[in-house]
């Protein structure tokens, strides 16, 4: 471990001071265990979706965002009517943590014509504009210009919010991150660029990959930047108020990454023996898991009990079960459905101006 | 009616959007100030100020992801690739992001967005300016594709791009900003995906898009005044969505089809026309159907080499007559 994140470490195990921080300390106790379950709603939403891509009932990638929660649901719990987020493909939290309810989510993963994007996108692609959540993108960092377009849009229509745009730490190399946040900085766009550093890009360490530190790469587009440990979601929604409040405030953009870890895989397909060892994985579970921690602070203020936690936990089981039941009982989308979906002007025919053929043979 | 430039069409285009509707953003490089790099938005930062015409840095998949963004939130760009040939540093951005955002989601958003710019060859500037992806973005559902030849086409069926609610990718030619054409002041919009007989043959169908339309008219001429050849030109005007039924028509008529593009012949929009007509057609062929496209190469340097690498009205004229013969 590197010297700066022992100091992170060091601070983030004080964990009073983010609980005393007024965007935390005003959180009354329904809404801290509303936090707190939606972090294990999260973590059981994967699990049981881990189960059925075991069993073969989803296809494609598995992203899972397990060790991860905190940052999701910290985020997103901040966020206003006019503010907007959009991420990469490992994209459950933040799904859940916009409030999309389980069913639609795991039955898109079957491939299910009742899924959020009616089976057409997938585990890495879920969607929801009527929640502010753009997505869910395959490509890595290709998402951070269209963040930046939220920002613009907000921006543009006078509105007060910030988008928050994801990414891991393997895409702080790729150059349309670059050209966007110089974008962003030229323009004074609301826009939050997260890097969620879970310390490896597929199965290439940061170290292996990213010469100097990630955020402080904004220094050289003159950006505000910051650095936080994603464990703590006191310590999440800490800084990114202060991040929000910069941009819904006066249109200052950033750059944060957050420290953080997953547990699984790249993908669940992936092997992950290769480039970490399982006692560095027991290692975080055993002292950071992020719903580990946040139980104990709530422990300690007295908000959980014991039972509330069992209580919490067995309905968020039985919430994901309920959802791969919902899901495998869903019909598949039909060949029609196919060609549905491509074109507003096809799917909106009373508006139709266009002529000629669209779809070919 | 008054004699404008193509370039005059795009802009008179660009304004009429701009002032009729207030989402409407132009931007690109060297749009606002520099008054763009083709002079074709001339004028519309002093009339619409830097909120709605906007410089950016030489930055495609940035500005393009941004305003492909901002496009889902109801914002409407029209971006300007100062040439078409740079897409391709924007390529994700444009044929994964824009193509398939709807899709994706489940018809949950659309991407009202217009990519417009020049894309031909012929200006002696090398492979890597000279790019006609027309094919390669038609290729991909979920964009529309148009290439207009004349300025009346060019204003319509921008006003129209620009109205649209999916991604639409309009593509422009250095050659022909200059053209004047009898433009209405009135206004008026040509629909997508509607075909134009440029001119009425009865010996030939030439069908051909963007500036291959103005050397198949130069060719026709040439072919009825020196071999009393009558040769029916159908300009495409929009690819995706194909006016299949313009060129049916013709070929029913002519019975003998010649292709020109200016793009390379392998998976060219060409290939896609001669195999729909060979399905849906076939009877009515006297002859097989023959293509003129750009000679299989990248873009050469050399200026009268180039000149022959691009379908010029002498090489049409030379398969038109080899296919009559």
């Amino acid at each position: 471990m590197s010297k700066k994140q022992s100091a992170i470490a060091d601070k983030s195990a004080s964990t009073t001071d983010f609980s005393k921080a007024p965007i935390n300390a005003s959180l009354n106790r329904e809404q801290k265990i509303d936090l707190y379950r939606t972090m294990v709603r999260v973590r059981r939403f994967e699990e049981r979706s881990l189960r059925a891509y075991q069993a073969k009932k989803i296809g494609g990638f598995l992203h899972l965002y397990i060790g991860q929660e905190a940052v999701a649901i910290g985020c997103c719990s901040l966020m206003g009517k006019n503010d907007h987020v959009i991420t990469a493909y490992r994209d459950h939290g933040h799904a859940i943590g916009v409030g999309m309810p389980m069913n639609p989510l795991m039955a898109e993963m079957y491939g299910k014509a009742t899924g959020c994007s009616k089976g057409k996108g997938g585990s890495m692609h879920f969607f929801d504009p009527s929640r502010n959540y753009w997505g869910g993108h395959g490509i890595v960092g290709g998402q951070i210009p269209l963040g930046a377009g939220l920002a613009y849009g907000i921006k543009y229509k006078g509105l007060k919010g910030a988008a928050m745009a994801f990414m891991g730490d393997g895409a702080v190399n790729q150059g349309a991150v670059h050209e966007a946040y110089n974008l962003a900085s030229l323009w004074n766009l609301p826009v939050i660029y997260v890097i969620e550093n879970n310390g490896y890009s597929m199965g290439t360490s940061q170290q292996r990959s990213s010469a100097g530190s990630l955020a402080k790469r904004a220094e050289g587009y003159d950006m505000n930047w910051a650095e936080c440990d994603g464990s703590n979601i006191y310590e999440v929604r800490e800084t990114m108020n202060r991040l929000l409040t910069l941009a819904r405030e006066q249109c200052k953009p950033s750059v944060v990454e957050i420290k953080t870890y997953r547990y699984r895989g790249h993908s669940v397909a992936d092997p992950d023996n290769t480039y970490r060892s399982k006692t560095e994985i027991e290692e975080y579970r055993k002292t950071k898991d992020p719903i580990s921690v946040f139980q104990k602070i709530l422990y300690d203020e007295g908000v959980l009990t014991d039972a509330l936690i069992e209580s919490i936990d067995t309905e968020a089981k039985a919430e994901a079960d309920a959802a791969a039941d919902f899901a495998e009982q869903s019909p598949y989308p039909t060949v029609e459905d196919i060609s549905k979906d491509v074109y507003w002007e096809e799917d909106h025919p009373e508006h139709k101006t266009s002529q000629g053929r669209i779809f070919f043979e | 009616m008054p004699l404008i430039t193509y370039r005059e069409a795009i802009r008179h285009a660009l304004a009429e959007e701009l002032s009729r509707d207030p989402n409407v953003v132009v931007m690109g490089e060297e749009v606002a100030q520099f008054n763009g790099a083709y002079k074709v938005t001339e004028g519309l930062l002093e009339k619409f100020g830097p909120n709605r015409i906007v410089d950016t840095p030489i930055s495609e998949a940035g500005f393009i992801g941004m305003g492909i963004g901002a496009s889902m939130l109801g914002v409407r760009p029209v971006i300007e690739l100062m040439f078409w040939s740079f897409y391709s540093v924007a390529f994700d951005q444009i044929l994964n992001n824009a193509a398939n955002v709807r899709y994706m989601s489940g018809g949950l958003i659309n991407c009202p967005i217009v990519i417009r710019g020049p894309a031909n060859g012929g200006t002696n500037v090398g492979a890597t300016h000279s790019h006609t992806p027309e094919n390669i973005c038609a290729n991909h559902p979920g964009i529309k594709v148009v290439c207009p030849a004349t300025a009346y086409d060019a204003k319509g069926l921008l006003k129209s791009a620009i109205r649209d609610n999916d991604p639409v990718m309009f593509m422009e030619n250095t050659i022909l900003y200059g053209d004047k054409w009898e433009v209405p002041e009135e206004e008026y919009l040509i629909p997508l995906g509607k075909a134009d007989v440029k001119r009425v043959g009865k010996d030939l169908t030439i069908v051909a898009h963007g500036r291959a339309v103005i050397s198949s008219l130069a060719a026709a001429q040439q072919l009825e005044r020196e071999h009393d050849i009558s040769v029916e030109v159908v300009d495409l005007r929009t690819i995706r969505p194909l006016d299949e039924e313009t060129i049916l028509e013709s070929v029913r008529k002519t019975h003998r089809v010649l292709l020109v593009e200016e793009n390379k012949p392998f998976c060219g929009v060409d290939a896609q026309i001669a195999y729909m007509i060979q399905e849906k057609a076939f009877d009515d062929l006297d002859a097989p159907i023959k293509r003129v496209s750009a000679i299989d190469a990248p873009a050469i340097y050399s200026p009268p080499m180039e000149a022959e690498q691009l379908p010029n009205p002498q090489r049409i004229l030379k398969a038109a007559i080899e296919l009559l013969r």
